[in-house]
């Protein structure tokens, strides 16, 4: 076999110029467990997501359909899950559930991550009085008590569970304001962003072009834990029944209706109380993928 | 009328510990096409000096206490930030010391090599994007169609630096100020990036400011020279005079300190003592306490850089007073 001849001038790493998306998809690959984490969460999203065709087509129940004459069965052909007291199939709850679960956790995140991403980001980069001013009142914000807080938002928007978490997520933002913050403070001390400066580039340019994207780690990083936060938070209100309201389901709701009668019907809490385990778990892992995957200082390998 | 004229420059850094004078009445002129090289060990204020031009002084702690710096018949100093972003990256461009952190990791060389383009010259992005081709290509990267593509990570020192003068030169500067470009890089490279900025400046026919603490790189790239210490202008003059005809004991301090000229196998000529502190105000010269020779007024009375020769300013009391020669 002849010798690799080495042309002047050509690239070295053959012609793959691997870009930055493409280079922190190789690092999550070799990530087995953050992989694992992804295709969990997708699995799961899509299977909730595809609900109302699965119960019509292939279960055959609805999430509200009730069976008093049937009760409680554990798991067997027809019900793969079992039933509840009333006769309804676990599973078709237990995907309708994951849909209000898992669109609540993304809800409240986008709305955290939306203002505390800004809030953050302008605090840390005007500085000064200005950046006194606001951190002093996430601090403030933060002094209340959470779980009192959010049982005065559920009185309010009770009724409208997605306007609930709305006003959740717009709680959520203050540590995410918090780590934004820091951050741009770090970022905004470096070369580049004086060698942006002196391009004569506008200050919202410099903030927004230049100073996000270098945050695009820490973010998505703190994004996929907040997600399951919010879910436990929603499992936490649905325990105290301040949550959603039946005949709808969520996961909270499910773990706390098996946890009354767990003695009896083990399986209605240990399957849903699984599939919540489970998201979190996999949420975790992809969350630690992701910050390893999207540090461009790892690319040097 | 020279291209830039910095006027009684004087900036200062109020901290916590007092005030910090450490640009004081620093004036000096560039023509057009002209290159002036500033040089001065570490905390002479010649960054600083760059930087209030530029209106890239972190406010506070720094503050410009007063003069002037008129650019083609404006005030730099006297502009809003939204007025100076019309000559910054513009007209006026700057290079920095370390390549390797002046390049934004996140972003592509593409758009930030193309970005004055879009902003300045309301270029559209096909246009900007030939240009900045034609750029790479001018600054000896190989392959620019494809490098463009690519984030800073990819590139070594010398090519960061190479694409960090394209994107200073892009616009076709009248000015550019390179503040120490070649410290950050090993010595062939060095050498390499100061036949770039020749090239560039015979091509462009720009002036450029030059900082740096190496007299060998300064006298081979300079028309005239700028000597400063504590914040002050201590010689002036054209290349060969400063060398040849030097008027301040500093300057003549500072070539004896090069080690190439040194004889071989004896130890090391070094300026005894270190650079005054410049919280405290100084009387007199600030080079008086280190300097061979002193006498009892040099402790005095105040200095400043006067014409001692044709074009030839020096700011040594004894050099003013008795022609003293060096």
């Amino acid at each position: 076999m002849p010798a690799p001849t080495l042309e002047p001038g050509a690239p070295i790493d053959g012609d793959k110029s691997a870009s930055f998306w493409q280079d922190a998809w190789h690092r999550l690959w070799q990530n087995k467990l953050a992989l694992f984490g992804l295709i969990v969460v997708t699995t799961l999203s899509l299977l909730c997501f595809l609900a109302p065709v699965l119960c019509a087509h292939v279960l055959g129940f609805s999430y509200e359909e009730q069976n008093l004459a049937l009760g409680p069965v554990s798991p067997n052909r027809t019900h793969w899950l079992g039933t509840d007291p009333l006769g309804r199939d676990l599973l078709a709850r237990l995907l309708y559930g994951g849909r209000i679960s898992l669109m609540l956790g993304m809800c409240a995140t986008a709305v955290s991550l939306v203002i505390g991403v800004t809030y953050g980001a302008v605090s840390g980069f005007v500085g000064g009085k200005t950046d006194m001013v606001l951190m002093r009142m996430v601090d403030i914000l933060y002094a209340l008590p959470f779980t009192i807080f959010v049982v005065l938002l559920t009185v309010f928007f009770g009724q409208n569970i997605i306007l609930l978490f709305v006003a959740i997520g717009a709680v959520q933002w203050l540590t995410m304001a918090r780590i934004v913050r820091g951050q741009v403070m770090a970022i905004k001390q470096q070369e580049f962003i004086e060698a942006a400066r002196a391009l004569g580039l506008r200050r919202r340019r410099i903030l927004f072009r230049h100073i996000l994207p270098n945050l695009l780690g820490p973010i998505i990083v703190y994004a996929t834990l907040t997600v399951p936060e919010v879910m436990l938070l929603e499992a936490f209100l649905s325990f105290l029944g301040l949550g959603v309201q039946a005949p709808h389901s969520s996961w909270g709701v499910l773990i706390k209706e098996g946890a009354e009668v767990m003695e009896e019907y083990p399986w209605l809490l240990t399957y849903p109380a699984a599939a919540m385990a489970l998201t979190l778990f996999s949420l975790n892992f992809l969350g630690d993928g992701l910050r390893d995957a999207l540090d461009v200082h790892g690319s040097k390998d | 009328m020279p291209l830039l004229t910095v006027n009684k420059l004087r900036t200062s850094f109020h901290t916590r510990a007092g005030v910090v004078r450490a640009v004081q009445d620093v004036s000096f002129e560039i023509a057009r096409g002209e290159t002036l090289g500033i040089v001065g060990e570490s905390g002479s204020g010649k960054s600083v000096t760059c930087y209030s031009i530029m209106g890239l002084l972190p406010q506070p702690p720094g503050r410009i206490e007063g003069g002037q710096a008129i650019f083609d018949g404006v005030d730099l100093l006297a502009l809003s930030h939204r007025e100076l972003n019309k000559y910054r990256g513009l007209r006026i461009s700057m290079i920095f010391q370390d390549p390797m952190t002046s390049l934004n990791p996140y972003l592509r060389i593409e758009q930030q090599l193309i970005e004055p383009l879009l902003i300045h010259e309301k270029m559209d992005r096909p246009a900007a994007r030939r240009r900045a081709v034609e750029m790479l290509a001018d600054v000896g990267i190989t392959d620019p169609v494809h490098r463009l593509r690519m984030y800073p990570h990819e590139f070594s020192g010398g090519m960061r630096q190479r694409v960090m003068i394209a994107m200073a030169l892009i616009t076709k500067p009248d000015l550019l100020i390179a503040d120490e470009p070649t410290t950050a890089l090993d010595v062939t490279v060095q050498a390499q990036i100061l036949d770039l900025m020749k090239k560039m400046r015979q091509e462009l026919g720009m002036a450029i400011l030059l900082i740096s603490h190496d007299l060998g790189v300064v006298s081979g790239f300079c028309d005239r020279v700028m000597v400063m210490y504590a914040g002050r202008v201590m010689e002036s003059a054209r290349t060969p005079e400063l060398f040849y005809e030097t008027k301040h004991p500093y300057t003549r301090a500072l070539q004896k300190s090069i080690p190439a000229l040194q004889v071989k196998g004896q130890e090391l000529y070094t300026i005894a003592g270190a650079p005054p502190d410049l919280l405290r105000p100084l009387p007199g010269c600030p080079f008086a306490p280190r300097c061979g020779y002193v006498v009892d007024y040099c402790a005095r009375e105040e200095v400043a850089a006067l014409e001692v020769a044709p074009a030839h300013c020096s700011a040594c009391l004894r050099v003013q007073k008795e022609k003293m020669p060096l």
